[in-house]
């Protein structure tokens, strides 16, 4: 058993944010993380971070940006947090030595990206992620802040009151992949989760394997609900083989999006008549999608992205690194050739519902960065809005969970009596309803703890749970149900979805729930067993798909990523408001909160989202 | 206990390629390409006692062992056949093996874009980055080993708490005292100034080059490439004051520090970020020797 102040679990920006302001605030802290920090996907951003810091920018147009860029589906307390700590939090990065790019009288340089009205996006060459991430991490070196590298975690130990919002975090239970060890990590004074995105719960991602959702699956079986998990952005130029992302830069610099008929089908079939290629990316990848569909994608699966047209010497100069990703990644010249693209499961603006503060409805349970729903991003996140939510948010979540005040939050949490229940009817049952389950596979969910919230007893559900895995001498490999879990998702529950596809989703999920009870572990081995963190990433992603899916089902409008087929439209009279879906002892149900559009000084009106 | 390694009905060793229908699309420029840099691989290989490189499928040699495990704790290899995709890499390949053949094959990755540094191997005697590795660039049959010089855990992973012990080593934070006042005030730094220092902040911490490195390989508390050339970003970063780049030239003349290089330049030679490291080195020891610091 280890005994910190505040755990922070995972160490992407988010994390390590959380850490150093735990840290601060005077917290004996600790990071339990997965991948050793510098691992962490926030490495791959590459844009930049949006903050108003020069003159002609304030606060209020970066507010005004993000709710607009949301579909007016951002919470407005928490876009205004955004917007007026981005700044000091990006200017104090550069005080930790991040190497910003400069302009010519040496201050750091901002550029114009999309839905932005004012150029502010602060940028550290085609690798701010990296630099962000590598420079929290030097900070937290510095201070000396335990990291526990290469811990999995499993489950949270939370107390098991009837009522979510009665519960207590007391800690977490952590598996060491090296060494096969399982123990818990008991927390004083709170566990921040700030485990990223469930990407991969889709087959064509951006986002890297790691990217599995555990926080999020795992705060969603302890009673935290998970916030419009429906809202999911898919990139319109990933490369076919990797998902590795190509940069809107191709596009904005020039690049010319082909079928396969060599139609330039942005114009030829009216998909965006004035903007082109340049349109949003929810409009450029469902035409993308589109021409794949009806016969005119590149070998049925992609379309391309010509750049050869802008001379060696333009891309050379502004598009080099694209030139690499295409060597190197898909092995192709993209001076002698187009290069294929195709959407790409992107970011994920739901997660675990927070407030300003960072704290969850549990007590002593906060969640920051993209696995949480504070709700900045709305329908739909603006590029460069990711960053400084991982410092703005996890700088508030840390110093909170270290006991900090930062006064009373705006934004309410948890299921109230008064707010509004869903009647959708359900092709399915969600959730482990109606599943027997075989030994404590199907287990890993819900609350074992007592009242007190025992950390031993969680530890010894994880123990057993691991042991029945290991044990298992046959039944189903978790790659099979992965793979179709994924394969699903991308088929009905991406940029194009009708009622018919997404609960066919609904009805695979469900299936893949049941394969899993017979999930077993080939690998025997204790030492780096990556087929068993594998499976056990495989339960999250069932259950975080699922929300997905479910979200996808009832909003029956179109808002910012979400589109359904049969309601192109956006319904503000009837959807202004927040998905709420909360899993008690297995059974999800889905609810309503209506979104907070007063600011502090104005109230947001919805306005058409054109550009 | 679960059983050993599944026997499957399709052991890799005997397993047909399955037919590629993206294979056949002659048409596809990619593959036009891909083609074209087969015929000229084979033609730079045709020597190579390897033979050609095969059509359809990548055969490939993968390292194993785990000390837990009866039957790999003597080291061996095992033969995967991997069917072939255009743009394939290495990391693809062995990704492949893990999910088709053997669930128990054991390795890091995560990003598949070159920014995580969790996945450099030994590749055909050369330490490379899995994910940004074409299988149409190797000669064949590929052989996939852990990184040399460090301990193996299991199969493809390797110790690398020592590679972070150095990394650590250089205090590798930025130190300044003297911060702008003002609210909301950066510090001022030119643009040559971020610019040279722009290649050192590359560093993904993937291992390759200190795994290259005779020197390290011999001399245990040698800083190695990486952590010296941590140490150069921050020292060459204007925005630190003199007497903090005269305490980290103070940590970087040590025993076992830059003194030891002996340029030999495989780690630049191998680094996936392409960093000019031993001029890194060269360059640090002539700021020691300018700023008259005792040496070794
Ligand atoms: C290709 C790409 C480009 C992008 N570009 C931009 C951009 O230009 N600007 C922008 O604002 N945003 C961008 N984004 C989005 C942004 O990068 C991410 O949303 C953000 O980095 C997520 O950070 P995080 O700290 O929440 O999570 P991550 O960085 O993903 O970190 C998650 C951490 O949690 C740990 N973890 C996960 N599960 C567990 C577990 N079970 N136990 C223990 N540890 C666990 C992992 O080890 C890791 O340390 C981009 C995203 C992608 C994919
Ligand atoms: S210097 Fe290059 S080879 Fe060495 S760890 Fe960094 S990226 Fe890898
Ligand atoms: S998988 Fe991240 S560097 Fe290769």
């Amino acid at each position: 058993m280890y005994e910190h102040d505040v755990i922070v679990v995972g160490a992407g920006g988010a994390g390590l944010r959380a850490a150093v302001a735990a840290h601060e605030a005077g917290a004996d802290v600790a990071m339990v993380t997965k991948l050793h920090p510098v691992r962490s996907h926030t490495g791959a951003a590459e844009g930049g971070i949006n903050a108003a810091l020069r003159e002609g920018d304030d606060w209020e147009l970066h507010a005004y940006d993000t709710m607009k860029g949301s579909d007016y589906l951002g919470d407005a307390p928490a876009v205004e947090t955004l917007a007026q700590d981005a700044p000091e939090e990006t200017i104090n990065l550069e005080h930790w030595g991040m190497p910003f790019s400069r302009e010519d009288d040496g201050t750091v340089s901002q550029r114009p990206f999309g839905g932005l009205s004012f150029p502010r996006t602060t940028y550290a060459g085609a690798e701010t992620g990296h630099h962000l991430l590598h420079t929290m991490y030097e900070q937290v070196v510095k201070r000396g802040i335990e990291v526990y590298d290469e811990w999995f975690v499993t489950r949270l130990a939370v107390t098991d009151e009837p009522d979510p919002n009665d519960r207590t975090c007391h800690g977490v239970v952590a598996y060491d992949v090296q060494t096969g060890k399982i123990e818990g990590f008991k927390a004083r004074k709170g566990v921040v989760l700030a485990t990223g995105g469930p990407g991969q719960a889709f087959d064509h991602t951006t986002n890297a394997v790691s990217c599995t959702g555990d926080g999020q699956a795992m705060a969603y079986r302890a009673g935290a609900p998970l916030e419009d998990m429906e809202f999911i952005q898919f990139h319109p130029t990933s490369l076919p083989s990797t998902g590795v992302l190509i940069s809107e830069g191709v596009r904005g610099e020039g690049g010319i999006l082909y079928n396969d008929e060599g139609e330039r089908f942005m114009f030829e079939y009216g998909y965006a008549n004035n903007s082109g290629e340049l349109a949003s990316r929810d409009v450029v990848a469902r035409a993308e999608l589109t021409e794949v569909n009806e016969g005119r994608g590149v070998n049925d699966e992609y379309v391309h992205l010509d750049m050869r047209h802008l001379g060696e010497e333009r891309i050379m100069d502004r598009l080099e690194n694209i030139l690499h990703l295409a060597e190197d990644f898909e092995g192709v010249d993209g001076l002698v050739e187009p290069m294929p693209v195709k959407p790409g499961q992107h970011y994920a603006m739901g997660g675990i519902e927070t407030d300003e503060n960072g704290a969850t409805c549990i007590d002593g349970l906060y969640a920051a960065g993209e696995c949480a729903c504070v709700s900045v991003h709305g329908g739909n996140r603006l590029g460069g809005n990711a960053l400084p939510e991982l410092i703005v948010f996890g700088k508030r979540a840390g110093y909170h969970a270290a006991g900090g005040d930062l006064g009373e939050a705006e934004i309410e949490t948890g299921y109230a009596d008064d707010v509004e229940d869903d009647d959708t009817d359900l092709p399915i049952t969600p959730g482990e309803a109606g599943i027997e389950p075989e030994g404590v596979a199907a287990d890993g969910s819900g609350q074992v703890t007592d009242a007190a919230g025992s950390l031993e007893r969680a530890v010894e559900a994880e123990r057993e749970r691991v042991d029945h895995l290991l044990e298992k001498d046959d039944g189903v490999q978790h790659s099979e149900i992965r793979s179709k879990l994924q394969q699903a998702m991308t088929d009905y529950v991406n940029v194009f979805r009708t009622e018919e596809g997404v609960k066919k989703a609904l009805k695979i999920i469900r299936e893949c729930r049941q394969e899993y009870q017979d999930v077993y572990v080939a690998d025997p081995s204790r030492t780096f067993n990556t087929d068993l963190q594998h499976t056990i990433e495989t339960r999250n992603l069932i259950d975080v798909a699922e929300t997905i899916a479910l979200g996808a089902l009832v909003r029956d409008e179109f808002r910012g990523a979400h589109w359904r087929k049969e309601h192109q439209e956006r319904k503000d009279d009837e959807w202004l408001k927040h998905t709420l879906i909360s899993w008690d002892r297995g059974k999800p149900s889905v609810w309503y909160r209506p979104v907070i559009l007063e600011g502090e000084e104005k109230t947001y009106e919805p306005k058409v989202r054109s550009y | 206990m679960s059983t050993q390694r599944q026997k499957q009905p399709d052991e890799p060793e005997t397993q047909e390629a399955p037919t590629d229908q993206e294979m056949k699309a002659e048409a596809s420029p990619q593959q036009k390409r891909l083609q074209r840099k087969r015929e000229q691989q084979s033609a730079r290989e045709a020597s190579a006692d390897e033979g050609e490189p095969e059509e359809e499928t990548v055969h490939l040699k993968v390292f194993r062992y785990d000390p837990e495990v009866a039957d790999k704790q003597e080291p061996r290899f095992d033969d995967f056949h991997v069917p072939f995709e255009k743009g394939m890499t290495v990391l693809d390949a062995v990704m492949y093996a893990r999910d088709h053949f053997d669930s128990s094959l054991t390795f890091r990755h995560s990003c598949r874009q070159a920014v995580c540094g969790s996945d450099a191997f030994f590749v055909n005697g050369k330490q490379r980055l899995g994910c940004k590795t074409q299988i149409s660039d190797l000669s064949q049959p590929i052989r996939v080993e852990p990184l040399p010089h460090q301990e193996v855990v299991k199969d493809l992973v390797v110790d690398m708490d020592h590679f972070y012990e150095q990394m650590h080593a250089v205090e590798p934070y930025f130190q300044s005292e003297d911060l702008p006042q003002g609210e909301l005030e950066e510090q001022r730094q030119s643009r040559e100034n971020r610019e040279k220092i722009k290649m050192s902040s590359r560093c993904i911490w993937c291992g390759a080059c200190m795994s290259s490195c005779n020197i390290a390989a011999g001399d245990n508390q040698y800083l190695g490439p990486a952590a010296i050339n941590k140490a150069y970003k921050f020292a060459m970063d204007d925005r630190e004051e003199e007497e903090i780049k005269e305490h980290r030239l103070r940590i970087l003349e040590q025993e076992h520090g830059v003194w030891r290089c002996q340029t030999q330049f495989s780690c630049t030679e191998v680094c996936p970020k392409d960093i000019p490291l031993t001029e890194h080195i060269q360059e640090l020891k002539r700021e020691a020797v300018k700023k008259n610091l005792k040496f070794w």
